[in-house]
C-alpha cells in the first residue's frame, strides 16, 4: 500500500548532499514510500534563522507548511534533521494563537501548521518493519562493521522530534542489522560533531570530529553510516583536515544510510553515487563484494 | 558614573525579558550543572551554561549578553534533553543571541557574519548558494575563507554549488524578510 507524503529535501540536497537526497529517492521508491516535492520549497533557514530570531525561522518554514498543506498527502518528510527541527518546532509553537498570527500575517497565507513531519529515517522503519526490509535485501552487507552516528539532532529535543530514544537510539542500527551489516554499539551516536561552527572556529571541529573518528577506528569500524547531511559532509570532506590538526591518518568512509541501504536492496553504485563520497569508499565497497570497477569511476 | 562592578547590577527586566522570549521558567534551575556536563563546547566557552543560567536569574544581563558561549553554542540540544527541570536549556541561548544582536553585544563577530551571510543567500534566492554564502562571509570578516584548502575537494565532487538554486517566487520569501523588518 503505497502513501503519498510532501518531499522537502533542503538546501544541502541540491549541493553538498546531493549523494543523499538521490539515494533517499532510490530507497523510498523501492519500499513503496511515495514522495512529492513541495512545490517552489524554500529555504528553512536552518541555524541561522533561528539563532537569530524565532519568528523569522517560524515564518520561512510556514511557507512550505503552508505549500504542503495544500498538497494531498499523509505528511511531511524530509532526510536532513536540521530541516525538520526547524519544521517540527514551527509546527509545535504555531500552536500558540498569538504566535500563530504574527506568522500568518509575515507569511500572508493561511497556515494550518497540522500535517505530521517526520524523518525519511522514520517514515521508512514505521513503514517497513526491519524483517519486511530484511526479506527485500539482495546484497547483504555482510563482514562489513558499521557504527550508526545519529548526529546530534536526529532525536533531540525528545518532546519535540518523538522518535527513538534521545540518549541512545536504535532505528539505525536495526535497520543496519536487517541489512546485514554487523553493528557495533557506538557511544558517540548521538555527540554533536560541530558541524554549524565549521566555517568560522576550526579548531572546536576538528576536536569534536576527531573524537568521532577516533573512537569508530578503535572499535574497528570499516565505516561510519550516518543520516544527516552536516555531519556527513564535516566527517567526510574535512576529514584531512581533522586529521591534520589531531595527528591521526583516519581513512573512514562516511556513508548516508540510504547508499548501504540501496547497495543491499541491490541498486548500483553508480546509481548511489558512492563516487560523491570524499574518502574512498572503495575498500569497504569491496568487503561487500561489490564490482570493483569504483576505482575507474573515481 | 557606572564603574565596571555596576555594569552587571541586577535587572530584573532582563530576567523577565528572557523568560518571555523563551517561554521558560528560568528559576527552576537548581545549579546541578547536568547542562554543562554534556555540552560538547563547553571547554570553549568562557562561561558554562549552568553558569548562564545563574546569572539570568541573578539579572547579570551585560555579562551574559557580551559572553563568548552563546555564539559557540552548537544548538546540539544535550542541555534542553538533560536538564532534570525540563527547561529548554538551548532555546535560551537562542533568545539570548537575539538579544545580544539588539543590544549590539555580539562577542563573537565572525559566527554573526556567517549567519547573516547565509540568510542574505536565503533572502535573495530562496535557498542558499553555497559559494554565494562564502563571497559575501569573506566580504563581511574580510578574512579569507579558512577553509580553502577543501575548495579543489568540494568543487571536484561538485559539492560547492557554485551557481544559485533559486525558486520560482523568490519575491515571496524577500516579502517574508521585508514584512519581518517591519515588525521589528
Ligand atoms: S541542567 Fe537544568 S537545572 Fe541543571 S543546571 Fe542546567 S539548567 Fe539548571
Ligand atoms: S545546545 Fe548549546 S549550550 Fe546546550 S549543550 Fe549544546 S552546545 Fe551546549
Amino acid at each position: 500500500m503505497s502513501k503519498q507524503y510532501a518531499y522537502y529535501p533542503g538546501c544541502s540536497a541540491m549541493g553538498s548532499s546531493i549523494e543523499y537526497d538521490i539515494s533517499t529517492r532510490a530507497l523510498c521508491k523501492s519500499l513503496g514510500v511515495e514522495l512529492v516535492d513541495i512545490p517552489d520549497w524554500n529555504c528553512c533557514g536552518s541555524t541561522p534563522a533561528h539563532a537569530s530570531d524565532h519568528l523569522l525561522s517560524a515564518s520561512l518554514v510556514a511557507r512550505n507548511l503552508a505549500i504542503a498543506e495544500s498538497m494531498d498527502v499523509e505528511g511531511i518528510i524530509t532526510p536532513c534533521p536540521s530541516c525538520l527541527k526547524n519544521l517540527k518546532t514551527t509546527s509545535l509553537r504555531m500552536q500558540r494563537k498569538d504566535f500563530h498570527e504574527k506568522v500568518e500575517s509575515i507569511v500572508e497565507r493561511p497556515v494550518r501548521a497540522d500535517l505530521p513531519i517526520r524523518s525519511v529515517l522514520q517514515t521508512v522503519v514505521e513503514h517497513c518493519s526491519p524483517q519486511s526490509i530484511a526479506e527485500h535485501v539482495s546484497k547483504p552487507l555482510k563482514s562489513l562493521k558499521v557504527v550508526p552516528y545519529y548526529g546530534c539532532i536526529m532525536n533531540r529535543p525528545p518532546d519535540v522530534m518523538t522518535f527513538d530514544d534521545p540518549e541512545n537510539p536504535t532505528s539505525l542500527d536495526r535497520l543496519m542489522g536487517a541489512l546485514g551489516a554487523e553493528v557495533l554499539p557506538f557511544p558517540h551516536k548521538v555527540d554533536c560533531c560541530g558541524a554549524s561552527l565549521g566555517l568560522v572556529r576550526r579548531e572546536l571541529v576538528t576536536r569534536l570530529s576527531g573524537r568521532i573518528l577516533d573512537a569508530a577506528a578503535s572499535l574497528g569500524a570499516d565505516a561510519i553510516v550516518t543520516a544527516c547531511p552536516m555531519c556527513q559532509l564535516n566527517l567526510d570532506l574535512r576529514q584531512n583536515q581533522i586529521n591534520r590538526a589531531n595527528g591521526t591518518q583516519h581513512s573512514m568512509p562516511i556513508f548516508y544510510y540510504t547508499q548501504l541501504a540501496g547497495l543491499a536492496l541491490g541498486q548500483s553504485e553508480s546509481c548511489l553515487r558512492m563516487d560523491k563520497l570524499c574518502v574512498s569508499p572503495a575498500k569497504a565497497l569491496q568487503q561487500v563484494g561489490a564490482p570493483a570497477q569504483e576505482e575507474r569511476a573515481r | 558614573m557606572p564603574t565596571s562592578s555596576t555594569t552587571d547590577r541586577f535587572d530584573s527586566n532582563f530576567l523577565k525579558e528572557v523568560q518571555e522570549g523563551s517561554e521558560q521558567n528560568l528559576t527552576r534551575c537548581y545549579q546541578c550543572g547536568n547542562c554543562t556536563a554534556g555540552c560538547p563546547l563547553s571547554f570553549a566557552y568562557d562561561i558554562p551554561v549552568n553558569r548562564i543560567m545563574r546569572m539570568l536569574q541573578a539579572g547579570e544581563k551585560h555579562a551574559v549578553l557580551s559572553s563568548k558561549a552563546i555564539w559557540l553554542c552548537a544548538s546540539c540540544e544535550t542541555c534542553t534533553t538533560r536538564c532534570p527541570n525540563e527547561i529548554d536549556v538551548a532555546r535560551i541561548m537562542d533568545v539570548l543571541r537575539h538579544m545580544a544582536r539588539r543590544e549590539g553585544l555580539v562577542a563573537e563577530p565572525p559566527v554573526r557574519h556567517m549567519w547573516d551571510a547565509f540568510l542574505n543567500s536565503v533572502e535573495k534566492y530562496g535557498r542558499v548558494f553555497e559559494a554565494g554564502m562564502m563571497a559575501n562571509f569573506v566580504r563581511r570578516t574580510g578574512r579569507f575563507w579558512t577553509d580553502a584548502d577543501l575548495a579543489p575537494v568540494a568543487l571536484g565532487k561538485g559539492k560547492l554549488g557554485l551557481r544559485p538554486h533559486g525558486i520560482k517566487h523568490p519575491d515571496e520569501v524577500q516579502r517574508i524578510f521585508a514584512r519581518f523588518r517591519e515588525q521589528l
